[in-house]
Order: C-alpha cells, then structure tokens, then sequence
C-alpha cells in the first residue's frame, strides 16, 4: 500500500521564525520524493510536521486523502527513520525490528518470524539475537529501515539518515535504499542536503531554501532548467556571469555582462518567460559546458586566463581568472587521452552554446556562491 | 632532587594525615567494639571479645529501632523514587522559560533544613488529623507513617537529582522512534524509558534509603512515641554507652564495604563485557585478557574474602579464651591494688616500728581510736563495710576472704583491723570495675 501525500498551503512558525513558508506539493504514491536544500532550510520541520510530531500552523496535510491535523504520530500511516536512527540500544536487533509490532500486541513467535523476514530483506539473515551496538554502521541503517518497515507504513520518511555513514557505504546504500523502495513499492520521502543523494535516488525533487519551495522536478530538470539563481547555484557548480537582459528572443535572452554579451536560454514557468528588458539578470554555465574555442566560432565566447589545473582522473578540473568577474570560474574537461594543449598561465578564449547557459532574474545564491 | 623528595614527603605525609582523619574513628571505634571493657575505649586493650554484639542483638530497644527504620527505609523508597522520578520527567516537558523556576522549587526541601520539615510535618498532619477530628491512634499522629512522609519530602528531591542526570543522556529521538512505530505514551515509557533509566532507579532507592535510614533532624520530630535507630542511639548516647553501639557501626561498616565492593565488581564486570563485545561488533575476536578481565575481579575479591575469613577464624579462636581472659584482667587489677595497699601497710609499719623516732601524736592517734571501736562494739570495723557493699562479684569474695590470711600479723589484733589493707583494696577495687 502507498499513499499520495498533499502538502496545502502549510506555514511552519515558531514564535517570529517561520520554518516553513507557503509550501504546497503534491507527491503521488510509490514515488521517491526528496527534500533538497542547506541546513536549516526547514526540510527536517516539514518531514516531522508530515509525521505528526508538530502540527503546522496553517494549511493542511493529507495522506492517502485524509487529513491528519488532529491525529498524532502513532496513529498515522508513516514510519520516520531518524538521523541518529534512534534505534533502541537495550533491545536486541530483531526487538528493534518487531517493536512495531510488539505494540500492536502480536505474538512473541509470531514477531520473531517477521524480524527474520525483513532481516532476510536487508540482508543480515540471523544476525537477529545480537545487541545494536554489535553492529556496523551500514548495518545499524539497514536494522532502522527494517524496524520501520515492520510497522508496514504506507508513507516511509527518511531524515537524512546516511549523513553519519562514510563516503563508500553512502554511495551503496544509496542503491541499496532505491532497490528497497522498489521492491516494497511504498512512498518515499528522503530528505538530504547532499545532492548527489537527491538527485540519484529520486523520482522527484524540492528545493528548499529558507522554508519556501524554490523548485520541483525530476532530477534532469532540476539541475538543466533551474528555476530560480539559487537553484542553480545550489545543485552542482555552476560559474555566474551578472549583467542585465538587452534584449528578448523567443526563449532567450541577451545579457550584457561584465564579461561582454552573452546569449542564454530561459527556464520558463507557466509558459512565461521570468525575465524582460533591462532587468537584473544571472548567466549561468556549468564547467563541463565550457570548452576552449581552439578557432571554432562559438556564439558565446570569454576571455580568460588558467590560473591553477587539476589532474581528476576521468576529468580534468580547470580555473581561469577572468578579467572583470568577481570570481574565479572553473570547466571541467573529459579525460579523453588528450593532452590539455594549454598551460597555466597562458590567455585562453572560453565558448559555449546559447543552449548550455541560463539566464535568471537576479536572486538569491547558495552560501559560499 | 630535595625539592623532589620534600614534596613527595609531605604529598606522603597530607595523604597519612587526611586518610587518618577520614578512617581513624572508624578504626579506633571498630576496634572498641571488640575490647572487653565496659566503657567503649581502645586503650587499655583489655580483652578481645565479641560479647558486646550479643548484647546488640539482646538490646530490645535498639533492635526495635532497627527494625522501624528498615520499615521507613523501604516506605521511603516507594514513595521518593516514584516523587523524584515523576519530578525529573516533569522537568523535560515544561516550558524551557520556567524551568529555573519550576527547578528552584522541586530543589528547595534540600536547602530547608530538616528540622523545619519535620515540625512543619508534624503540625501539617495534626492540623489535618483536627480538620478530620481523628483520634491520636490514627494515621495522622502516627510516627512511622509520618516519619516516612516527612523525610520523603527532601529524599525526593536527592532521586529527582538522580533521575535529571541519567534523563539528561536520554536521547529523545528514541521516545518519537516509539511513538512513530505505533506505541501509545505509556508503552513507549515502558518500553524504552523505563529500562533506560533501571540504572538510575537502582541508585535512586538506594540513595533513598541510605539518606532515610540515617535521618535524624526529621525524625526526631515525625516519630512521635516510635523510635527509629537513629533516636535510639541518641537517646543512648545521652544516658551511657557501652560498646554494642560500637559493634552495630562494625555491622554497619562492613556491610557498607561488602556493598561497595560488589558494586565495584559489577561495574566493572559491565565495563570489561561492554569492551568485549564492542570488539566482537569491530570484527575482533575477544583476546584472552579482555576474556580474563572478565574473571580477575571476582577471583580478587574471592582472594580478599577468604583472607578476611582466615583472619576472622585466627581471632575467634582466640576469643574461645575470653572468660580466662577476664578472669586474668581481674586479677591484674587486684593484684595492683594489693601492691598499692602493701606498700601504704608498709608505710604505716615502718612508722609503727620506730616509735622513738615518731613524734608523740603519731603513735597515740592509733591507740585514741582503738579506744572508740572498744566501746562501739566494732562499729566502724571494715568487715561491716564489706558486707554492705555488694558482694556478688567473684573478686570481691575472694578480697573478703583475705583479712582471715592475715589475722596473725601483729599489729591487726592491737589496732582491731584498722588498718586491714582489704579495707582500701575493696574501695579501690569496686571503684575500678564499676
């Protein structure tokens, strides 16, 4: 059984400090939603507030179509895996797991059979009589997510749970979460400020920054078409060029920035273009979409000079000082058994198409942007 | 190098003086519960004895006392931990701005002191046992029951204390975890709150009735006409001790130290199994000194027990002696006495050898009072005396039996026994064992 879960209109306050503004989403049921945003954007009040453990100060919440104002954590079809997990410490693994049911007053065989079930799912078969301190970390998250699925929720809600693992197992579980997603085929709602997580795992995005949502999409849509400068900046590097609109054509525009005129698409919202003559606006063009002119005639094109490489591997990490920018932008490259052909120090020209830059209205930037 | 050694010397020298100061009356009253004497002292070293822990268990008032403070104990225990615990709770729920407040007055029954608890207890229920016109046998005037709500009041606060360390490790992610799995309040309490805190249940209830038992500023009002041992031993103390007092604190010492020391197995018998198993969970298999901390312990204090045991036996057999023991002390002391009385006799004889030498009052004192016993028919004779004085102890009756050795020397028969050295050893040998 999955559920939609409908998030109208919900404002989170605590005193003066809005946690939460205006949030309306839809997530439909089987999905694998996920909360994107910096900490303290609000992801983890709207994911309590989702399970029950705050009631939002206005607007409503439904699951499944009903509405939960009223009705408490126990009592709604969600289960919440904790940051911390909070598994039980003085409970045995297969006590964690079966808790969910203990409290519904199932048999003691009866709960021991459904432990060893799901520990079968998460792939620690008979590791059930072992005490959580016993276990490794990637183990202990596995135990969390099979407690939580012994209470058979409808809606599973994760709170940044691999933050405390390392890089390696991070990047298994992640796998390992979708594969478990799809086959029990409930709704996921992951919230992370990792965006490598967001955007791997998830059938859909939201951007959070500050308690509003800034965008929802897929993955490919998030990080190509960024709604707003903060999207931009905030999911994946991005190098930003600022100037103002001087002209529109169709789904582009024409920015004279300080780095000369540039030429960039438009992420449309409601069919509309978000930008007209004279305002404010952002170029962004992500590293990979740079390249070196090497004579072709680019319509884009900045001068710059490489200030600092870096060998990568697979790819090659290049920063260039430009003239009049505020900061140092960087390309990467694909390693393609190709020499690099420039050396540090040396004035390169930089092109890129129309279709790989975006214009934005002027916005907020992620810290550190 | 010498300012090396002189401060070792006096960091030595602090650590004798300071453990002196903290052991030494425990020692020396230790020691005193098993000396023979009357008075509970150290020195003279009479004989070792355990008579005076029979006379404890014989002692009906104190064992009374006893009993009625185990009872209060255990009454407190039941209602302070329950207080204390619901107190601490209390204190993660309420508004982070009256916390203080609310913390201030939970706390205050610690700071008053107890002699204003246990009036204002004993006039509290007496006015409500008015209020209800209930007779002085009900529950309102009676001193256990009071005693048990009084000192419950402050001991509360001591489990709270407890309880506010140990919640302030709790994790609350692990109650919403509870919660968010489907349990009720009360079973996410008692499913994992409860046994987090057992810990601190175990030492909130024995801080209870540490604190309950060795109360005395509230008692001393709550009792009422009961006594607990604590009264008793006041009231003891006002009137004459001997040394069973010392012997109940030997028991109450030694059950402190067996108590302690069991604790102290446990705890790191906890520790060593934790360190265990956290190796197994790293993929270590448990080395052979992890699995042997496991046992060293106990086997120690096993070591310590049976030496304790060897030495308690070596010391019983001799206590197998003790009535010869006493019998000997008595003797000693009699036998002291009569060299003193000797050597005044011999005094008085050299004085009555050489009358040219005496002056004349010297030699006719003697005789004026030989004149007065004549005519009283004996009346100040000693023998009168020994009589009248009481002569059930077995060393008394052999002194009487003295002046009958010595009736032929000389002088006794002129002087009528006057000067008879039982007459000084008898006042100074009741004076010494009484």
């Amino acid at each position: 059984m999955s559920a939609d879960v409908e998030l109208n209109d919900v404002w989170i306050k605590f005193g003066d400090f809005v946690a939460a503004r205006d949030v309306n989403i839809t997530i439909e049921g089987g999905e694998f939603f996920s909360f994107l945003g910096p900490s303290g954007c609000g992801k983890t009040t709207l994911l309590r507030a989702v399970s029950g453990f705050l009631e939002p100060s206005q607007g409503t919440i439904k699951i499944g179509g009903q509405n939960m104002a009223g009705i408490g954590p126990n009592k709604r079809p969600t289960a919440l895996i904790f940051q911390n997990l909070a598994l039980f410490p003085l409970m045995a693994v297969w006590e964690n797991i079966a808790f969910a049911l203990e409290v519904r007053g199932m048999g003691k065989a009866a709960r021991r059979k459904k432990a060893d079930e799901l520990l079968e799912l998460i792939a620690l078969p008979g590791q059930g009589d072992k005490l959580v301190h016993e276990l490794s970390g990637g183990q202990k998250q596995r135990v969390a997510i099979a407690r939580a699925l012994a209470a058979e929720p409808e809606v599973l809600l994760l709170d940044e749970p691999l933050s405390a693992l390392d890089l390696k197992l991070r990047q298994h579980m992640r796998t390992e979460l979708r594969a478990i997603q799809q086959r029990v085929g409930i709704t996921f709602i992951y919230i992370t400020h990792d965006q490598g997580e967001a955007l791997t795992m998830s059938d859909q995005v939201a951007v959070m920054r500050e308690g509003i949502i800034e965008q929802v999409g897929d993955g490919n849509n998030i990080y190509d078409h960024p709604a707003t400068s903060f999207v931009a900046s905030f999911v994946g590097e991005n190098n930003l060029f600022r100037g103002r609109i001087t002209g529109i054509d169709g789904d582009y525009a024409m920015v004279d920035t300080n780095v000369g005129p540039l030429k960039a698409r438009m992420t449309k919202t409601n069919g509309e273009v978000p930008l007209k003559f004279n305002d404010d606006a952002f170029v962004f063009v992500r590293p990979e979409s740079l390249k070196f002119a090497n004579g072709v005639n680019y319509e884009n094109t900045v001068r710059a000079r490489i200030a600092h490489q870096e060998f990568e591997g697979h790819f090659w990490q290049v920063y260039l000082d430009v003239a009049q920018a505020e900061k140092r932008i960087s390309m990467s490259l694909v390693n393609d058994g190709q020499e690099l052909g420039h050396e540090t120090g040396s004035e390169v020209t930089l092109g890129f198409t129309p279709d790989l830059a975006v214009a934005l209205p002027e916005g907020p930037l992620a810290a550190g942007e | 190098m010498i300012a090396d050694r002189v401060r070792k010397f006096f960091v030595i020298g602090f650590v004798i003086v300071f453990f002196s100061y903290l052991f030494g009356p425990l020692l020396l009253m230790s020691v005193s519960a098993f000396n023979s004497s009357a008075f509970p002292r150290v020195s003279p070293f009479e004989c070792f004895t355990v008579e005076w822990f029979a006379v404890l268990a014989q002692d009906a008032t104190l064992m009374e006392g006893l009993r009625n403070s185990l009872f209060i104990g255990f009454g407190v225990v039941l209602i302070a931990v329950p207080m204390g615990l619901a107190g601490a709770l209390m204190l993660t729920q309420v508004n982070p701005r009256v916390r203080p407040w609310y913390y201030t007055v939970v706390i205050s029954p610690i700071l008053i002191p107890g002699v204003v608890l246990g009036i204002s207890t004993l006039v509290f229920w007496d006015r409500l046992g008015t209020m209800f016109g209930a007779s002085y046998d009900s529950i309102f005037y009676d001193g256990i029951f009071l005693t048990i709500v009084g000192q419950s009041t402050f001991i509360a606060a001591y489990a709270m204390l407890v309880f506010i360390s140990r919640l302030q490790r709790f994790d609350t992610a692990q109650e919403e975890a509870a919660l968010d799995l489907g349990a009720t309040n009360v079973q996410a309490f008692r499913k994992v709150l409860l046994p987090f805190l057992k810990p601190a249940i175990g030492s909130a209830a024995v801080l209870a009735f540490l604190a309950s038992f060795e109360n005395y500023n509230t008692t001393v009002f709550t009792i009422v006409s009961e006594s607990t041992l604590t009264t008793v031993l006041a009231s003891k103390v006002r009137y004459g001790i001997n040394p069973s007092i010392s012997a109940l604190a030997v028991v109450i010492v030694v059950l402190t130290l067996v108590g302690a020391v069991f604790y102290e197995i446990l705890q790191r018998r906890e520790a060593a199994a934790a360190k265990a198993s956290e190796a197994v969970a790293r993929g270590e298999t448990a080395t052979r000194a992890q699995q042997a901390a496991l046992y060293a312990d106990p086997a120690v204090i096993i070591a310590l027990l049976v030496f304790i045991a060897g030495f308690g036996t070596v010391y019983f057999a001799g206590t197998l002696g003790v009535d010869e023991c006493k019998v000997a002390v008595k003797e000693e002391k009699q036998r002291l006495a009569r060299e003193r009385t000797k050597m005044r006799q011999s005094l008085e004889m050299f004085k009555g050898a050489a009358p040219g030498v005496q002056t004349a009052p010297a030699t006719t004192a003697p005789k004026v009072r030989a004149k007065g016993t004549e005519g009283y028919e004996n009346v100040f004779a000693p023998s009168n005396l020994e009589e009248t004085v009481d002569s059930d102890s077995p060393a008394q009756q052999k002194q009487q039996e003295q002046p009958e050795e010595k009736v032929e020397s000389p002088g006794k028969s002129q002087f009528q026994n006057i000067f008879d050295p039982a007459n000084l050893q008898q006042q100074s040998g009741s004076g010494g064992t009484n």
